[in-house]
């Protein structure tokens, strides 16, 4: 396959960045996209010229690193994919392929295509967890949960926090990955006990740190290489407004 | 360096851990504070270490390379995690669960510490229940199991495919809220690159931060090292790409014993390698092997056409197959252990049967079931294997067999540690796939992330406590200390060094040559021949790289060709490592298999009288190791012959 | 304006903005009801009843007070929520977004603010005359201005009909995706009942805004 790319290259957080324009040849379908990518920065390396900068480390769809906005898709044309999975089968021989970082004030561009995702962190920092020490569990069969509520909280933890839902709403709205992690907790008995503090500050922390809001437009939910569905927002709105109510 | 002492507490084997835990130092609360501990890694043993620790009240410094703690590759963990819980009633028991380890590594794992394993794997599950990990459930609410790995009882709890990154969100949760808390410090995007030594002891470490270039200095009362395996040496594996030896490199160089690095797992069943582009290996869970049938065709020429695409897997006929599982192993089939399926495949590949544009695959067919079972039953099972599969290979696995080749997965060698999990390095410990770990010669299924998360939840709390009762009285100390200094300058000079050769070739041109090397003669059938080859290949390749290597880019600022340069550069040193341990271990056991040393049937040949110990490595110079020996005593085992006849 | 109000987290202020919005839509049904008074060809009797009634009725000026108060917040929290939005992502793409969204589900600020210019025009027309603000030549016998005359006046336009059917529709498409968004936003989501929401939003999203077009289309027809 031949391909031209168009990639955002930028030094660093304070400089401007551009876009540059590659050609590449002899690319197989059969090759990963970021195996495309390695054999440019392969001959840009040979050329003396600085490799594209590109955050990437499981390559196979689990660690949530990879994080590129190709042709207008976050993880591209492929549907339930992330990048690293994504294969040039997709594209067609002389495609013009338009490789983007993720957008948001939130996530600011380290370098070229890598962004700082920190503030998924912090937001899980402020209660995305059960407070339970080391040692001081109970015995496991102690605490029954149904089935049903089991499978719906594996749904929503399978999130791999790789911000696709951020790159793909027009708002830059964190909500489906905030609602992923209030949602497992809400579903299992374990969480209760903490859930309306958990709601309250992980919502105020994402809006402090500048992500839009919902407008329902489930971009989100359609770029979700984990397929997490938009009804974890319902109920993270149902948990918050029964926090600030009840 | 003092002469090996695993530091094993007397008395029985059951009593051991509850002998330790009732004597072991403490530390008071108001010294707690004083105390600080580097961790490097925030897999499932760095991240439950961090958060457990930073519960107690010790100051924790936490270090990753990648930009969140939660990305580490524990996450990659599939299967599920082991636990001696008996729910299904089934007969299992902590003496069951650690017998079946001791006797699935080849016996070549230290008796009490896999006791110590089994004991605490009940109080995983209950952690990770309390954390809110989802695990599978049964209509009841209470916690379902599967039988996993072949092993006689259902003992492992899973989350859906996805085992492993449930347990590390839970513990990153963990980590999350210490870190808010203030107990832990995270340094996200920051490698480590030295340890540093004060009077003998860890005191601290040399990291780089990746976007600025700059390196640090951070000072720890203790470190521990809980960096995973080093699976990447061999280029292609079922590793991250950022995966790597360095850290535990390093703590080499400066004295902690590296042990049985030539035990490597070789997972069968992995979807082959397509391109010499490729940049990775996916794996495919080896449940398929209970409905597939492995097979490559009879003829040479058979094998040639499907290399050229010349002929379709569907047209060699039936008499034309090679069953050579069933043919060479009657009574397991295709079902035989992974090592053995794995040498299998590449034996027939090597032959000059493998199938595939690279010849190096066979075939993995479900015809057969899907004729006796139905399309359906097969889609139920399999179905996400098979989807998966189709996205990465662009073929329908139900109309065409699927192609398949064994590749490394996970290393049992690391860092040799005590009881305690303490290098033979004071105050450095290491733990998880890092260390040289409680798996022997052979890891079974779902014990890597029991094992990761019982060195971090429950075997360093208390024994970097022990350690630390010690150090009340150490002061904080000043980076400014000559002994910082001089370790940043080693650092630094090294990168320079890196720099300056400005040769013509890419970083990732000697990788792939390396893993060239290691996976022809290091791989899954090795021999002294290959092996002394392979060392002279190795140092003559690690000689290039220092001569000719190509980094774009300059130091003080985010260079991923020089991170990448500055892991490969440890890996072409501990490649030669691996070789000279397989080479010294003339027999084969678990994952290390010895031509010479096999019966009639190809089976391990294992040689107990002379190679029942654990060889653990010390630093002499490059190139130069020498060999202490921890003789492995089983007092209430007994050692036997694996058999799968 | 209070400052607390801007302060709303990011949930409540979509809260709100649904909470209005279904309460709007329960409003425009009764004032469909009033204007397909018009259809009755009996001189505009009923419609200047109805319309008697909603000017001088007490509960019906209590409501009219809220009915404002959602009206404004409900414009409000549209637009402080869309420049926050927008200020969430300050470099755009290069290429415009590609994934698949529910049919002008990105546009509702759009589609509102047509709505809005046209509630302008409409409160020129009809609101502002009653509060006497803007001049009219048409009173009933009892005094009141006569909406039925204005009304006819303004569809024997052609322009202003057009115009009139062209702002239902876009509002149909609005209320179409605020349905179900809004019960979404309100934490509503059940397998069982989604096709339901949907399928009823669809209904009344059309079902309405044709109520209202067949005025002017009846008008220009009967002219």
């Amino acid at each position: 396959m031949k391909l031209t790319l168009r990639i955002w290259r930028q030094r660093d957080a304070k400089s401007a960045g551009k876009f540059v324009t590659y050609s590449l040849d002899n690319i197989s379908p059969n090759c990963s996209f970021l195996e495309m990518l390695d054999i440019l920065n392969e001959q840009l390396i040979q050329k003396n010229e600085e490799p594209v900068v590109f955050d990437h480390d499981c390559r196979e769809g689990i660690c949530g690193m990879c994080s590129l906005y190709i042709n207008g898709r976050p993880h591209g044309p492929d549907d339930a994919v992330t990048a690293c999975q994504l294969h040039m089968r997709k594209f067609k021989d002389g495609d013009t392929i338009v490789i983007e970082p993720w957008r948001a004030r939130p996530f600011p561009v380290i370098r070229d295509l890598m962004v700082d995702r920190s503030a998924f962190d912090k937001i899980i920092q402020e209660g995305g967890y059960i407070s339970v020490n080391t040692g001081g569990a109970a015995e496991a069969n102690n605490i029954l949960a149904g089935k049903e509520n089991s499978e719906l909280a594996m749904d929503a933890a399978a999130c791999i926090g790789c911000g696709a839902c951020v790159a793909a709403c027009k708002n830059a709205s964190a909500m489906l990955f905030v609602s992923a992690k209030i949602s497992q907790f809400a579903l299992l008995p374990q969480g209760q006990i903490e859930a309306k503090q958990r709601v309250k500050k992980m919502v105020k922390m994402m809006d402090e740190l500048g992500f839009g809001n919902c407008t329902n437009t489930y971009a989100c939910e359609a770029e979700c290489p984990k397929l997490i569905s938009r009804s974890n927002i319902a109920r993270m709105n149902r948990e918050f407004i029964c926090a600030k109510v009840i | 360096m003092a002469e090996i002492n695993s530091k094993i507490p007397k008395g029985p084997l059951t009593s051991k851990w509850t002998h330790y835990k009732d004597h072991q130092n403490l530390v008071n609360p108001s010294n707690k504070r004083k105390l600080d501990i580097i961790i490097v890694g925030t897999g499932l043993a760095g991240s439950a270490a961090a958060a457990s620790l930073g519960e107690m009240g010790f100051n924790v410094k936490i270090f990753c390379y990648q930009d969140s703690p939660r990305r580490a590759h524990s996450i990659a963990a599939q299967g599920g995690i082991n636990a001696a819980k008996n729910y299904p009633n089934d007969g299992d028991s902590i003496y069951r669960l650690f017998y079946d380890t001791i006797k699935g590594g080849d016996y070549r794992a230290r008796e009490a510490n896999v006791y110590r394993l089994a004991e605490v794997s009940n109080n995983i599950i209950d952690q990770c229940v309390a954390q809110g990990v989802p695990f599978a459930r049964e209509y009841g609410g209470s916690l379902e199991n599967r039988s996993f790995g072949g092993a006689q009882v259902s003992r492992t709890f899973f989350a859906r495919g996805q085992t492993g990154q449930q347990l590390l969100l839970g513990s990153y949760g963990a980590l999350s809220r210490q870190i808010k808390l203030g107990t832990v410090k995270l340094y996200d995007r920051h490698e480590m690159m030295d340890v540093v030594l004060i009077d003998g002891k860890a005191r601290g470490i040399i990291a780089r931060d990746l976007i600025t270039g700059k390196l640090e200095r951070h000072f720890g009362h203790a470190v521990v090292v809980a960096t995973g395996g080093y699976g990447n040496v061999f280029y292609l594996s079922t590793n991250a790409m950022g995966s790597n030896t360095s850290a535990i490199w390093q703590i080499f160089k400066k004295g902690a014993y590296f042990a049985n690095p030539c035990f490597t797992q070789i997972h069968p069943t992995c979807i082959p390698v397509h391109g010499d582009y490729q940049s990775k290996l996916t794996l495919m869970s080896e449940s398929l092997r209970n409905d597939g049938r492995i097979w490559v065709p009879k003829k040479k020429e058979d094998a040639e056409a499907h290399r050229h695409g010349k002929l379709k897997a569907n047209d060699i006929p039936e008499e034309d197959r090679d069953y050579f599982l069933e043919r060479r192993y009657p009574a397991f089939g295709n079902l035989v252990p992974r090592d053995v399926a794995s040498r299998a495949a590449k034996e027939r590949c090597d032959a000059g049967f493998g199938v595939g544009p690279t010849g190096l695959a066979v075939f993995l067919d479900f015809r057969e079931s899907i004729g006796r079972l139905g399309k359906h039953v097969i889609e139920e099972r399999y179905g996400n294997l098979f989807q998966m599969y189709e996205k990465i290979v662009d073929e329908n696995p139900y109309a065409n067999p699927m192609m398949i080749y064994p590749a490394v997965h996970y290393t049992m060698g690391g860092t040799w540690v005590d009881y305690e999990l303490q290098t033979t390095v004071t105050g450095l410990f290491a733990a998880g796939e890092a260390n040289f770990s409680d798996h022997g010669a052979n890891r079974l299924g779902a014990s890597a992330l029991m094992q990761g998360l019982a060195d971090g939840y429950f075997v360093l709390p208390y024994t970097v406590q022990n350690y630390l009762a010690g150090e009340i009285r150490v002061a904080r100390m000043s980076t400014d200390k000559a002994e910082f200094v001089e370790a940043e300058k080693v650092v630094q000079a090294r990168l320079e060094k890196l720099m300056a050769i400005k040769g013509n070739k890419s970083v990732d041109h000697f990788h792939k040559e390396l893993g060239k090397i290691m996976w022809e003669f290091v791989g899954m059938a090795r021999n002294e021949a290959g092996l002394k080859s392979a060392i002279e290949l190795i140092r003559k390749l690690r000689a290039e790289f220092w001569k000719d290597v190509k980094i774009p880019g300059i130091i003080n600022e985010l260079n991923v060709e020089l991170e990448k340069a500055n892991r490969v550069a440890d890996f072409l040193e501990l490649g030669e490592l691996l070789a000279y341990d397989a080479l010294n271990r003339n027999e084969s056991c678990g994952g290390h298999f010895r031509e010479e040393y096999q019966t009639e049937e190809g089976e391990c040949k294992r040689n107990d009288e002379d190679y029942k110990y654990v060889a653990a490595w010390e630093y002499k110079s490059e190139g130069e190791f020498i060999l202490h020996k921890e003789p492995l005593d089983y007092e209430e085992i007994e050692v036997k012959q694996r058999v799968y006849k | 304006m209070n400052p607390s109000f801007l302060h709303f987290s990011s949930i409540t202020k979509k809260i709100w903005m649904a909470f209005l919005g279904l309460f709007l839509m329960i409003f425009l049904v009764v004032h469909l009801g009033i204007n397909l008074c018009l259809l009755r060809n009996d001189g505009g009797a009923w419609f200047t009843a109805a319309a008697h009634f909603m000017g001088t009725n007490y509960i019906v000026k209590v409501f009219e007070i809220v009915l404002f108060a959602g009206f404004i917040f409900h414009i409000l929290l549209g637009i402080i929520l869309q420049v926050q939005n927008w200020m969430a992502r300050p470099v755009r793409y290069l290429v415009s977004n590609k994934t698949y969204t529910p049919f002008l589900s990105k546009y509702m600020i759009y589609t509102g603010g047509i709505v809005l210019i046209f509630l302008i025009i409409h409160f020129m027309n009809f609101y502002f005359i009653k509060l006497g603000w803007v001049s009219n030549p048409n009173f009933t016998s009892e005094g009141e201005p006569n909406f039925f005359v204005i009304a006819q006046d303004l569809f024997a336009s052609p322009a202003y009909s057009i115009l009139y059917i062209f702002l239902f529709i876009v509002l149909g498409f609005h209320l179409n995706q605020a349905f179900q968004a809004a019960w979404q936003t309100l934490g509503v989501n059940h397998p069982q009942y989604n096709s339901c929401i949907g399928w009823f939003g669809t209904f009344y999203a059309i079902v309405v805004p044709l109520g209202f077009i067949i005025i002017p289309i009846y008008f220009l027809l009967t002219r």
